[in-house]
């Protein structure tokens, strides 16, 4: 240790600066390092660091900056600069629009957070108790995650929503006219919040696939999170006399906190970030997303990139607000 | 420059459209003027490339993008090149799936790889004409033969110049299976009362009287497309896809009641059900008619085989029923092509009856744009689809290839919900419109 | 450990009963690919089969070109998610093991950056894959410009990917005992002889497990392939699926053996590698 706290002396000034540095001395040895390794070190962050700055963050600028622009996605010199008049129309002529699928992205993270997450951590909590066949009920949670998302809208929107030909109303007993149940068109509510927006029938049967594709995700992250888990603990707690619900709560839940947390970054990603499952099933009438908006709007054949910029800029907003939220919980406590 | 402008063959309407367009070019021609100001420069390259008419000078290598994805429309674009008898052209078909093609049409635009770009004639074509975006193919015109005054005013940008070549059209029409008709003694109708009569009649033997399908927000557009050309006429559905009249006018909220009088003799859950399971339910005979494209029967052999039409009848008898939707594709050329000189002998070759019957004879869905071209092999389908077409005193492309495409979407999105709610109309038409000034304020 | 039996049968129960419904979907997508689409959509998908066949298999095969697609797609996949591999566990690693200015910074960075949509940076994208020349190489970049290429495609992969990669990587390397760097720095290693014979074997278990994550993810994407290849050919397997639907008709059946078709690789992956797929993807859970 005192070969290591000599260098670090020496070497402050060259790496971190000593303030933020001094607690850490000692504990991170990056201070043996030569000039050699040093140049190294920058070089392997650099290169990633470039790539993703120049293809992911110089774009969202870019998003940022067009959304003040009338620009058709084609030529330059039809690109006029108009202010915040796309913000101010998405608040007015398409505050219909925004309002219903900022509500929709919602109950995609409502619905997964509390149905699909807890779902998949059950499974992964009982296939961690050595059950036989663990290995067959694991691949067939897990099978919807690896599917192509053609397929996944083909099986919902036919095999199973089609009105008159799917398994759903075939089993229901509802494939006459008349009484058959339009699963993928109802725009009705489910759950009302105002007149204007709610939770719609269709849009939940929408969730209903999106929950059968994450919950073989959340599956595997949480059985390899439990992996990693003292089994001595859970012994320990059970002979303390505690019951299941107790183990779990008490012990094995704070022992996964990182995983948790993983998992709830993944919950909140996907369902912000949710697009593919809506286009595939043809985007019905009142599942608007606004990932959904902002490609319509960017890509569509009228290149509409000012109003789909601005649309993309409210969801980067809300994604950085949960970012935010985020990262001051995971990278907080390491100051 | 003279033989085509007087020249009217076939298809389609040719008088009545003809001067509908000369109409509507005088009262638009200030807007005809800045937009020709507008893209003045960037067309100015292509009139160095003089064309002769000639097939044969051209050679080297050539890109047609293609969005036939289909077997039989593959088969037939490939029959088409086949048939291209400058044999110093290589060409190459680059095909994307319909859809992708469609959405990416503007990557397509800007990577420039293809040289010719299958598409969609009138509002959709003009669309990217008048950003300059395409090539102008007014001397590849000069040399065509065989094509009616319709297909040229579809082919018109604003600029008067040409920008495409229309190849083949199908009709939108009530569908319906002869063998029912034959079966339960139902006749065609010639006005609005006999086919509310024959809707009650289907209904009270047990028939959903329509077919009602509209997963994916299209395919119902076509009933207000014929609803509208019914009640207020060709002229006053034009502008209004336009965006010339208010969606909030009388005229218009008329036809949605039209729309909804007629609700009932339709199926419900109409926007959860495909195209194809409503194809389906028609060759079941669980519904009577079914108001579609003629590509309804691609949806099954038994149907193709029982299917017959009629025009959408009369409601007003002052305006008839001489309007339709029968949506024109073809090709048109990039406004920086690699290869022009090829590109405008492809485009002509492609105008020929020789390279339409090559088509026709690997895709028997369509209609032939030249009136050259053999109808002695057409199906039944295909002869009633010519002459309808033949027979109409205005044709329109269908509502999303009539109008921004951005405010298709919302019409669309505006019609799922009326069907859903039809008591909903009034406040769903005055935010359509409010949509309609938003998106039409930057392309005018 | 052990469990009770009682337990054990409503364990069973409840499981069979949540996979019974997960199966439906599938079976039932199994089923139609074996069935013509002119008796499904009369009979309906829950219906007795009168007729069976590798018709629509073989279909599939020969109208999406599948093989050509193939070769496109295991070209595209495999340098990506190496490429993502390499290039977020070196971020990771100089981030978990070294005390630097920008630590923090930098792992945020790469975080946050694996928050955005991609569809709200796909235009600015497009425009400047636009402008980047390339060298004209066949298969690799027949466009001559970054858009259209093969290589323009891995890079966007592999920037987009990387975010996820190095945060889950940095949590695992953090849990590593970093006495490992100290002994081997008294020891004279260098740098990148830490990370690449000492810190990275012990990080096997979790590469395997992300490889196989992003194996699917980047083999299953179709949007950075659409919006950024022109050429039909050129595009991936996932696109050849979508070539199997029409302008108007779709053989639903033909596209469900489609599917199955191409999800055959990464389900075998999963297969192979599920044990350590979920031995390392412990994101360091805390041990005890």
């Amino acid at each position: 240790m005192s070969l290591d706290e000599s260098v670090t002396a020496t070497d402050h000034d060259v790496t971190t600066p000593v303030t933020s540095h001094e607690r850490e001395e000692g504990r991170r040895s990056h201070s043996l390092l030569t000039g050699s390794d040093r140049r190294t070190l920058t070089l392997m962050t650099a290169v990633p660091s470039f790539l993703h700055i120049a293809l992911v963050w110089i774009p969202a600028i870019g998003t940022f900056i067009l959304s003040f622009t009338n620009w058709n996605g084609v030529r330059w010199s039809s690109l006029k600069w108009v202010g915040f008049r796309n913000y101010e129309q998405l608040f007015t002529v398409f505050e219909k629009d925004l309002y219903e699928s900022l509500f929709n992205n919602l109950w995609v993270m409502v619905a997964l957070f509390f149905l699909g997450t807890p779902l998949g951590m059950l499974i992964a909590y009982i296939l961690d108790r050595n059950l036989k066949g663990s290995a067959i009920y694991q691949s067939i949670f897990y099978t919807p995650v690896v599917l192509s998302l053609a397929v996944v809208g083909f099986i919902w929107r036919s095999v199973i929503y089609s009105p008159g030909q799917g398994i759903l109303n075939s089993v229901l007993g509802r494939t006459e006219p008349g009484n058959q149940i339009d699963w993928l068109g109802n725009p009705d509510f489910l759950i009302p919040i105002t007149s204007e927006y709610g939770l719609s029938k269709n849009f939940m049967a929408l969730i209903a696939a999106m929950i059968w594709v994450h919950v073989g995700y959340v599956m595997v992250l949480y059985l390899a999170g439990l992996k990693s888990v003292d089994p001595n603990l859970r012994e320990a707690a059970a002979i303390d006399g505690a019951n299941e619900w107790q183990v779990f709560r008490q012990v094995i839940f704070p022992a996964m906190k990182p995983v948790n947390i993983v998992i709830m970054v993944i919950t909140v990603i996907t369902s912000l970030r949710v697009f593919d499952i809506i286009d595939v099933l043809n985007n019905p009438i009142g599942t608007d997303v606004l990932s959904i908006l902002v490609t319509d709007n960017i890509l569509g054949e009228s290149g509409n990139v000012g109003r789909g910029s601005a649309y993309g800029v409210m969801l980067l907003l809300v994604c950085f607000g949960f970012a935010i939220i985020y990262l001051r919980n995971a990278f907080g406590e390491e100051d | 420059m003279t033989t085509r402008k007087t020249e009217i063959g076939g298809y389609p309407s040719p008088a009545e459209w003809a001067k509908d367009l000369n109409r509507r070019t005088v009262l638009k021609g200030g807007v005809a003027l800045a937009g020709l100001s507008a893209i003045g420069v960037s067309c100015g390259s292509d009139a160095a490339t003089e064309f002769t008419g000639a097939i044969g000078d051209a050679g080297g290598a050539l890109t047609i993008g293609s969005n036939a994805s289909d077997p039989a429309p593959q088969a037939g674009l490939a029959a088409v090149v086949g048939s291209f008898p400058n044999e110093n052209v290589e060409v190459t078909i680059n095909t994307l799936d319909h859809n992708t093609y469609q959405e990416n049409i503007n990557a397509i635009l800007q990577a420039g790889e293809d040289d010719v770009l299958a598409w969609f004639a009138g509002f959709r074509n003009k669309f990217f004409a008048d950003q300059g975006l395409l090539g102008d193919i007014s001397d590849v015109w000069d040399q065509v033969d065989g094509l009616g005054a319709g297909f040229l005013a579809a082919s018109t940008a604003t600029d008067g110049k040409q920008y495409f070549m229309p190849t083949s059209y199908y009709t939108w029409a009530v569908n319906y299976s002869k063998s029912l008709f034959a079966e339960k003694g139902y006749s065609e109708p010639s006005n609005v009362d006999e086919l509310l009569s024959l809707a009650d009649d289907m209904a009270s033997d047990g028939i959903t009287p329509f077919v009602f399908a509209n997963d994916g927000q299209w395919p119902i557009m076509g009933t207000f497309d014929v609803l509208n050309m019914r009640i207020n006429g060709y002229d006053f559905h034009i502008d209004l896809m336009g965006g010339n009249h208010e969606w909030t006018d009388e005229r218009v909220r008329n036809v949605f009641s039209t729309w909804e009088s007629l609700l009932p003799y339709h199926q419900t859950g109409a926007n959860g059900r495909t195209w194809q399971e409503g194809a389906a339910a028609l060759e079941t005979g669980e519904c009577g008619m079914y108001l579609l494209g003629t590509f309804a029967a691609s949806a099954s052999e038994a149907l193709a085989a029982d299917m017959d039409f009629f025009n959408f009848p009369e409601i007003d008898p002052a305006i008839g029923a001489g309007a339709l939707d029968a949506p024109i594709d073809g090709f048109q050329m990039i406004a920086e092509p690699k290869n022009a000189a090829a590109a405008k002998e492809l485009l002509l070759h492609m105008s020929t009856a020789t390279a339409q019957d090559a088509y026709l004879s690997e895709d028997p869905s369509v209609v032939a744009s030249n009136s050259g071209a053999n109808t002695s092999v057409y199906n039944d389908l295909q002869k009633k689809s010519a002459a309808l077409a033949s027979s109409a005193t205005g044709i329109s492309q269908f509502l999303d290839r009539d109008t921004i495409p951005d405010f298709a979407g919302e019409c669309g999105n505006m019609f799922a919900e009326f069907i859903e709610d039809p008591s909903k109309v009034d406040s769903l038409l005055s935010d359509l419109e409010e949509k309609k000034v938003a998106i039409f304020a930057d392309y005018s | 450990m052990t469990v009770k039996r009682w337990p054990r049968v409503l364990a069973h129960f409840f499981l069979i009963a949540l996979a019974v419904v997960w199966l439906v979907p599938l079976v039932g997508m199994v089923f139609t690919s074996f069935r013509p689409y002119a008796e499904t959509s009369i009979d309906g998908f829950f219906s007795w089969p009168d007729s069976m066949s590798f018709d629509n298999f073989r279909n599939a095969w020969d109208r999406g070109d599948m093989g050509q697609h193939f070769v496109v797609t295991i070209a595209l996949v495999v340098p990506a998610v190496a490429l993502t591999l390499l290039f977020s566990s070196m971020v990771a690693f100089a981030v978990s093991r070294f005390s630097w200015r920008f630590n923090i910074a930098l792992l945020m960075l790469f975080t946050a950056g694996n928050l955005l949509p991609p569809q709200a940076i796909i235009q600015p994208l497009f425009q400047i894959y636009l402008r980047i020349p390339l060298p004209e190489i066949p298969f690799i970049s027949n466009s001559g410009e970054l858009r259209g290429s093969l290589i323009g495609l891995i890079l966007i992969n592999t920037a987009f990917q990387s975010g996820f990669c190095t945060f889950v990587l940095a949590n695992y390397m953090k849990t590593l005992p970093k006495e490992l760097n100290e002994a081997a720095m008294v020891d004279g290693a260098s740098v990148w002889r830490q990370y690449w014979q000492i810190v990275m074997p012990l990080t096997r278990p979790a590469l395997a497990a992300l490889a196989t994550l992003e194996f699917a993810w980047i083999y299953n994407d179709y949007f950075w392939a659409v919006a950024l290849i022109q050429q039909g050919d050129d595009l991936p397997i996932t696109s050849s699926l979508r070539n199997l639907s029409g302008e108007f008709f779709t053989d639903e059946n033909v596209v469900a053996a489609g599917s199955l078709i191409v999800v055959l690789p990464t389900l075998i992956i999963y297969l192979i590698l599920r044990r350590q797929f979920i031995g390392g993807l412990s994101l360091g859970g805390t041990k005890g």
